[in-house]
Parts: structure tokens; sequence; C-alpha cells
């Protein structure tokens, strides 16, 4: 197998290998006999899904459901999964993996292999998204039987997600076996949707009990359409007392999603908020503390996230395949160099003459942050560049109620508190974060005490910088990997510093988790464009009343 | 004194026979403009196009230039600034003289120079797929109309083999295209007896980047038990964040699929595919397509461009098509004068890189075939669906009241862009 960066595929593969194992050592003991009766009908079967329409297609891919042997089963994983071929020369279908430039070719009706060829000598079999929903539906009957608790509780998912005519009696008899708890509750519910429409009024008002307890809007809507009268006026429901238990199972659901709802914005807008705090953070330190005015610090991100791709790429050429999920713990002190550094020449060569000047900082910042535009797209082109999400923050995390988060964001939440923490501790504890607060309190006082305020400055700006170099890493998780990345961050960014308060770091951790908040509020109501409108206006108007942010400094520093 | 007059005489025929060489070498070429973003957020999408155009000139001056003459390119950067557009545009007409100008990607930079190209009698090329509603005299229309994109590809998924979609998310950034384009397919799906409950529109701003409420809001209009699709005209940068909240959110192509009109084989090269499998795009070519013209090319493209990794699109092709049928305009008005060379453009034919051929239409939009492909995990469409011939493109829509009744024809009697009735009245 090739090394391929792709986690699901791989993923599949694993799962689908052991699909077929179980199968095979099922099917060798179970239907000998039958398999060798019918080989004539799985070899037409088999090339007909070769043929050029679709509908041939199906027609073949359900005959194959019904043979149902291990290589029908491995016939149809390599079709759902683009692995199936149909070689040029003889019209043969053959199941392909890739090896280099080579293909290996098996004959998917003996399971031997069937030598090798090039991509010009094959051409690709394609499954449309009907297809491959339909093989779901097929493999998932067949892996029903399996022994393997995962792949029983994945095959009860597709069998449900596409039902077909015999789905009900299937999941019937796979209940009466099921051992596992879980897999038979999902199994129930199964068959409830499905006896949602069947003729005995009992049968009907037990399924009806059953989904009530559930709090799934796929469910609901199910429910639902039991309400709805037919073309003829007659309800499609007809039996009364059953139609008043379905109306007071979905008023029950109606109450427990209102709530779920409440919690998907409060999560989502946590999320929101910490990707915000991730990109202000820097600019809460570079801005907020020492007062510069940086337009290159949406660059600052950028950069990080360019070297995340860059330290990617290192690991795929020079790492075994299973390190190469842990490039991004590698990115992370790998970006904070590479941004920090650029803040010092930055700060060096170019803002430490215009301090006290802010309309020219602002400027030359605006030009430098043009600049390194450019200076990445000649080195890396203009085009997005692929970071991969490691294997470890693929997914989603499923709450109930059709609500789920996805793990990337759950690790930025943390990752975003993380940074902060160990931020707010290096100011705190740090000699050098003391002799920070010092420079910024009263440069003059500092001076005088023999703290280096030029090196200070230069150093403040590098870990402001340096700091949105890694938010670049989180950032590149989630979002566009491109020269523009800082673009779309630095306005946000700038917001959430001044309406938090400038120089105020609770200040800006209050302001990002506020606004991401209430942004997600306004968003489901008021629509995405329009809330963002809303969400501007509301901090204007809040500047007007506070001009100095939540979270004002007093004393001294504020006047300066 | 006399060295003095000496060396200012030479000065003045070394100027004079350097401005004398100069003139010689305008006349000696064929200036093609090319006004496509270098920098900027469209650099994305735009730098390829230039450098196709690069490779077409290349390729015509290896086969002897046009009438005689070499042609050399003029490439100007209007760095996705629309009003820098307009005054690129007119430094190539005025200053540069080109005969011809291959350019703009977004529809508000093509609006922004319009006027000057109308002013100045300029001729454009305009290759990328957008939401029709205009014909100009001075650009011709290589990219799809919506009749040639969006239309076929809501009728493909409403279809027994697209999986007969009736439930439908129209999501788009919020300009010009997404927003005229989603209001041609919602009457068209009003028109198709679709109910307005069973229709969402959402549109998002440029570059959006969280997704999370719009995904979920989608994931929860899909539950209602009826197949459920999206057709995104969301562009640019804020469709990789899409991509990726989908994956992420485990909504698969088989269960809610998505089809993009801005998102190709050039866009895709930035996203992990592996979870986008079955999502599909619409286009009047894929790089995928199997035929020996679009074999020969992506060969030839590879060579120039010294990189078998770069990938050929669909508005790479609609400038292949329009190169194409310019310099066969060109040699058959044996000049390249603007206005003889429109005269030649209407039925000039060229070959799709897909098979079969494409023609250039009175109302200056190109008769091509639509394409439905599903994304792979190498990041290549594979076919699923396409048009037994080729699509008339349609610069007004029918399924809009008020352009359904405009034509644009712009040879005799009617000489108009958008016109009830010719100009010229026969009898």
């Amino acid at each position: 197998m090739s090394v391929t960066n792709n986690a699901d595929a791989s993923r599949m593969r694993t799962v689908f290998f052991s699909i077929l194992f179980v199968l095979l050592s099922l099917l060798a003991f179970s239907f000998p006999a039958h398999a060798q009766q019918n080989d004539a009908a799985l070899n037409a079967a088999l090339s007909d899904l070769n043929a050029r329409s679709f509908k041939a297609k199906t027609a073949a891919v359900q005959a194959l459901g019904v043979y149902g042997d291990a290589r029908a089963v491995a016939a149809l994983e390599a079709l759902s999964e683009g692995r199936l071929y149909g070689r040029k020369s003889d019209k043969s279908v053959v199941i392909a993996e890739r090896d280099g430039k080579i293909y290996r070719l098996t004959d998917p009706a003996t399971g031997v292999s069937a030598g090798e060829a090039t991509s010009r000598e094959l051409k690709k079999i394609i499954a449309n998204n009907k297809l491959r929903g339909l093989i779901r539906g097929v493999l998932g009957q067949l892996a029903l039987s399996s022994s393997d608790s995962e792949l029983r509780r994945a095959a009860v998912e597709n069998v449900i997600s596409s039902p077909t005519g015999g789905s009900l009696a299937l999941l019937k008899s796979a209940r009466d076996r099921e051992t596992e708890d879980d897999i038979r509750a999902r199994l129930e519910t199964g068959i409830a949707t499905l006896e949602l429409g069947s003729d005995d009024p009992a049968l009907r008002r037990a399924a009806v009990d059953r989904l009530a307890d559930g709090n799934d809007p796929e469910i609901k809507s199910l429910l639902e359409r039991r309400l709805l009268k037919n073309a003829d006026g007659s309800f499609v429901e007809s039996d009364a007392q059953v139609r008043a238990e379905v109306q007071e199972a979905v008023s029950r659901i109606n109450d427990r999603l209102a709530l779920f709802g409440l919690a998907e914005d409060l999560i989502f807008g946590i999320s929101l908020g910490s990707v915000l705090l991730l990109a202000a953070i820097g600019l809460a330190v570079t801005f907020g503390v020492m007062g510069v005015i940086n337009m290159a610090h949406g660059e600052m991100i950028m950069l990080g996230a360019y070297t995340t791709f860059v330290v990617q790429e290192v690991f795929r050429v020079t790492m075994p395949a299973e390190a190469f999920g842990f490039y991004l713990l590698a990115a992370i002190p790998a970006a904070f160099l590479v941004a920090a550094t650029f803040g010092i020449l930055i700060e060096r060569g170019c803002i430490r003459f215009l301090y006290g000047r802010p309309l020219e900082t602002l400027l030359a910042t605006w030009g430098v942050s043009l600049i390194l535009q450019q200076m990445v797209r000649s080195l890396f082109g203009a085009n997005n560049r692929e970071v991969a999400n490691p294997d470890w923050i693929s997914g989603a995390i499923s709450i109930g109620g059709g609500v789920s988060v996805t793990v990337s964001r759950v690790y930025i939440v943390i990752f975003c508190l993380v940074v902060v923490a160990a931020l707010a501790a290096f100011i705190r504890y740090s000699r050098f974060g003391l002799q920070m607060r010092a420079v910024t309190q009263n440069r003059g006082m500092a001076s005088a005490m023999g703290i280096r305020t030029g090196q200070v400055d230069a150093l403040t700006f590098a870990l402001g910088s340096g700091i949105a170099g890694v938010a670049g890493v989180a950032l590149s998780q989630i979002s566009n990997v491109s020269p523009n990345l800082g673009q779309n961050f630095i306005v946000d960014s700038f917001m959430v510093v001044v309406f938090g308060g400038v120089g105020s770091l609770w200040g800006t951790i209050v302001g990002a988790f506020g606004l991401g908040i209430v942004n997600k509020f306004l968003e489901p109501v008021s629509g995405a464009i329009l809330g963002k409108v809303v969400v501007l206006v509301i901090i204007i108007l809040f500047i007007q009343k506070r001009p100095r942010g939540l979270f004002a400094l007093k004393g001294r520093a504020a006047e300066g | 004194m006399k060295s003095a007059i000496k060396t200012v005489a030479a000065v003045g025929a070394l100027a004079g026979s350097l401005a004398f060489s100069g003139m010689a070498h305008a006349a000696d070429t064929i200036k093609v403009g090319v006004l496509h973003s270098l920098s900027g957020t469209m650099a994305i999408s735009e730098t390829a196009l230039k450098d196709v155009m690069l490779f077409l000139i290349d390729e015509q001056n290896k086969k002897g230039g046009l009438l005689g003459k070499k042609i050399e390119p003029v490439v100007v950067d209007p760095a996705s600034d629309w009003p820098l557009f307009a005054e690129k545009a007119r430094e190539l007409i005025e200053k540069e003289k080109v005969d011809v100008v291959f350019g703009n990607w977004t529809s508000v930079s093509r609006k922004s120079v319009l006027p000057v190209f109308e002013e100045l009698n300029g001729m454009l090329f305009y290759p990328v797929q957008y939401e029709g509603e205009e014909s100009s005299r001075n650009i011709f229309y290589t990219g799809a109309a919506p009749n040639q994109q969006a239309i076929p590809a809501v009728e493909y998924l409403m279809s027994e083999e697209g999986g007969s979609v009736e439930r439908w998310v129209l999501a788009g950034t919020d300009y010009v295209y997404p927003r005229t384009t989603n209001k041609i397919l919602e009457s068209f799906l009003k028109a198709k007896g679709v109910p307005a409950e069973d229709i969402m529109i959402n549109y998002t701003p440029f570059g959006h980047s969280d997704w999370q409420t719009i995904v979920s809001d989608i994931k929860g209009f899909a539950s209602a038990g009826k197949k459920t699709a999206v057709v995104s005209t969301v562009n640019g940068d804020a469709n990789v964040p899409f991509y990726k909240e989908l994956g992420n959110q485990g909504i698969k192509a088989e269960d809610i699929p998505v089809v993009a009109f801005s998102v190709g084989e050039e866009e895709l090269a930035g996203i992990d595919t592996g979870p986008l499998v079955g999502h599909l795009g619409a286009w009047n070519y894929f790089m995928s397509v199997d035929s020996p013209e679009n074999e020969a090319m992506i060969k030839k493209w590879h060579a120039f461009i010294g990189d078998d990794k770069r990938v050929f699109n669909d508005p790479m092709e609609a400038h292949y098509i329009g190169f194409t049928m310019w310099a066969q305009a060109v040699e058959q008005a044996g000049t390249t004068n603007i206005d003889a060379v429109r005269q030649a453009m209407y039925g000039q034919t060229a070959p799709n890189l897909t098979g079969g051929i494409a023609e250039m239409n009175t109302n200056h939009h190109l008769s091509k075939p639509v394409l439905i492909g599903e994304i792979q995990d190498d990041g290549q469409f594979a076919t699923v669906w396409e048009t037994d011939g080729v699509v008339v493109g349609d610069a007004w829509s029918d399924f809009l009241p008020e352009s359904a009744k405009l034509t644009a024809d712009w040879t005799y009697p009617w000489v108009c862009g958008n016109c009830e009735k010719p100009k010229h009245l026969t009898n």
C-alpha cells in the first residue's frame, strides 16, 4: 500500500479489510456449494459493473448484493472506494492497488493476481453518489451478521440510513441475535422508524412510543410527516389515537431540541471565540502592551501557517508514516521561531524608527504586510497549500440532538487556553515579563534602572509575533493556507483587542469569547452577513460609551 | 564646441534610429494583452490563466505566428483591485495598442472594464463561468452562462440518477454572481414545482471562515426526510473551510451532495479531497476527461510549464478555445482590425478538449458541452453525466421574467445586446 496522508481512506481500508476477512471466514463455511453453482451469475454481474449506464451498474450491484459472497463484497468495496478498474485491452474488470507508477491488479472473480498495468491501460469504473449509497446499504446488510461488534455497529447505521425493501426483516433478525445493548437499542430505533409505516396501528403505536424518547431531528421530522394530510384530505396517520401520541412525541422532542439548540450556539460561540482569541492574542502584546499598530500582524499568522506546511512536507519525506500525525507538535516551536525572527527584523528594521508616530507605523506595517504576502506568493505560489488534519484531530464528537462539534475545534479551544495561560504566566512571573511591564509602564524610569529598553522592545515584538505564528499553526487546521490568510484575521483581531481593552490580557480573553458567542447567537437569527454587521455596530456603540474597552487600564500607563 | 555639436548630433541620430526601430518592431508583432491578477486575493485563480495565455501564444508563435507576424504578450497586473482593472485595460488599449485582451475573473472586475472596452472599441475574451444577464459588443464570453452550468447541474440532481433531490440549499458568497445565479435557480426550481419551504438561501461574506453554524443548519434542513442537496456558489478562499467543516461534521456526499460552480481542479489542489469524494462540480471541461485532444494538450502544457503536477481547468480551456477562435478569425479577416475580427468571430468553431466542437454564437456566447463530475480522492473530477451535444450559451436567462424577453444578437437585423425587437427592421 502506498503511503497516504489521507487518514480517512486508510481507516476505511482497515475497516474494509476486516470486513473482508470476517466475511471470508464466515462465507467460506456457510455457502461453498452455492458459490460454486452461481459463478456464472457472479461473472455476469461483475462485468456489468463496467457498463456505461448507471442503471445497468445499479442492477449489477443489487445482483452482487444478493449473491453476497466475499468476492462480491470485495468488488463492491473496491467500486465504492474507486479501486475498481476496467482493463482496456480485454474489457475485464479488475481491482487495482496503486504501487508507485504501476497498478497491481487482482481478478475479483477469483481473487488471484491479474498482473500489473500502467494507468494508461486502465479505465476507472465510476460510481456516483446514488450507487455508493446503495453499496453502503447492501454491504451493511451483509455485515449485520458479522461477529465483530464494531463492524455491526457501523453496519446498523448504514442499513438505517440507506434502507431497502428487505431491511426491516434483516434488522429484526439482527435484533434477535444482538448481544450488545447499545447496538440493540439502535436496531430497535431503526426498526421503529420503519414500522411507523406499518399497517397495524398497534405496531405503529409501539413505534411512536419507542421514538418519543429520542432527540434526533430526523426522527422528529419523520413523526411530523405522520401528522400531515394526504392529497385526498385524509390523515397520513389514520388512527386518531396514534395521531395524538405522535403529536405528544413531537412536542416532547421539540422541547429537548430547543435546549440542544442553545447548547449548540454556545459551543459554536466558544469555538469561534477561541479562534478570535488565538488570532488576537499576539496583537494584544504588540498593540496592547507596546502600543504599536501592527498591520502586518495577520502576516505573522500566515507565516506560522506556512511554517506548518513546510514542517508537514519535511515530515512526509523524512519520517515514517506513523509519526506523520505528530508534525503539528513539531510545527509549534518552528512557527514560533520563524514568526518571532520576522518580528525582530520588522521591529529593528522599521518600527523602532517610528515609535510615537502611530500613523506612520500603520502605513509602514501595512507596506510590510504587502511585501510579506507577495514574498510568500513568490516562494510558494498563489495557490492554497494543503495542510492535512492528522488522524487524531479529525472527525466530530456527537453530543446528541443533531449537535456535533468537530474534534479540531475542541483542540483549538484547549490549545488557545494553554497559549493564553502560558503567556500570562510568562508576563507575570518571568524576569523578561517584569522588564516588559516596566518598560511599558514608564520607559524613562525603566531605562534609568538599567533596563535596555531597545532590546526589550525588540523581544516584546518578537514575542507577540511568535505567538501569532503559533496561532497560525492552529488556524492552518481549519482555514486556507494561502498568502491572504492573514488579511482574514487582521480586522477581527483589532476588534477583539480594542473591544477588550487595550493593554489588558483579560480584556482580550473576555472580548474574544464575548464576541464569538454573541456572533453565534445572532447568526441563526440574522444570517452570517447581518450578524457581522450587528456585532460591529454593537462594538462601535460600546466604544462610544467606554472608549478604553471592557477592561480599561487605570493609572499612569493609561495616561501615557 | 564642435565636439559638443557632434555629440548632440550623434545622440539625436541614435535616438532617431531607436525610435524608428521601435516603430518597426511594433509593426512586426501582434500584441495580445493579458489582464489577470497576479497579486492579491484573486491571484490564486488568475495566475494560472496568465500562464496558459503565455503557453498558447508560445504555441502559436511556434506555428509561425499570425499573418506572418509574431505574437507578443503584454502582461499587466491589476492586483485584484477592481478600479485598477479599468485603468490597466485603458493602458493596454491606448498605450500598448494591443489587438485583443484576454482577461478578468470576477464579475465585478468585468463590470469595471466593460465601459473602457466599449468606449475605446477594444476586444475582451472573458473565460470564466458567470451569471449571464450581459452581452457587450466588445466582449466574447467563453465561460459558461447559467444555462450551461447551473441549470443542467440542478436538473441532474433532480433526475433519478442524480438522487432525485427535492430539497435545496442555495449557498453563496454575497456578491453579484451568486445572487444572480441563485435568483435564476430559485425561479427555475419554483417553475419545476419545488415549494418555497424546500428552498433555503444563505449568503456569507467573502473569505468566511467559520462555517459551523451554517453546516449545522444545512444538516438540520436536510433532516426533513426529503433528499437534500447544496448548490454552492461560494467563491474563492471560503471554500476550503466550508468543505473542511462538511467533512469534519461527517456529511457524506451520498447523504447531502454539494454541487459547486466555482470549485475546479485548481481550487481542489489546496484541499485534502479524501472526505469530499462524491461532492460534485459542474463545468464544461474536466482535466480527467479521456480524449486524445485533452491528453495532447495536457502533455504540451506540462512541458511548457515544466511541472507535471500543474492542473488544467475549465477557464484555461475557455482561453484555449477563445484564443484558437480569435487566431482563426484574424487569419480569415487578414487583419487585426477589431471590427473585422469581430465579424469573422461569428460562427467560428474550435474543437473542445473534451470532444465535440465549440461554436461562437452571435450573442457572443459559446456553444459548449456541460459535464457533471464527482470529486475523486486524487483531486480530479470523474464525469458522471454529460449533455448529449453542445448547449448554446444564453446571455439572458429564460427563468427571469424581465430577462426572458431580451435577446442578444450582434448581427443584422438585431445588432443589439439587450433588445426586445431588432434595431433594423427588414421591411
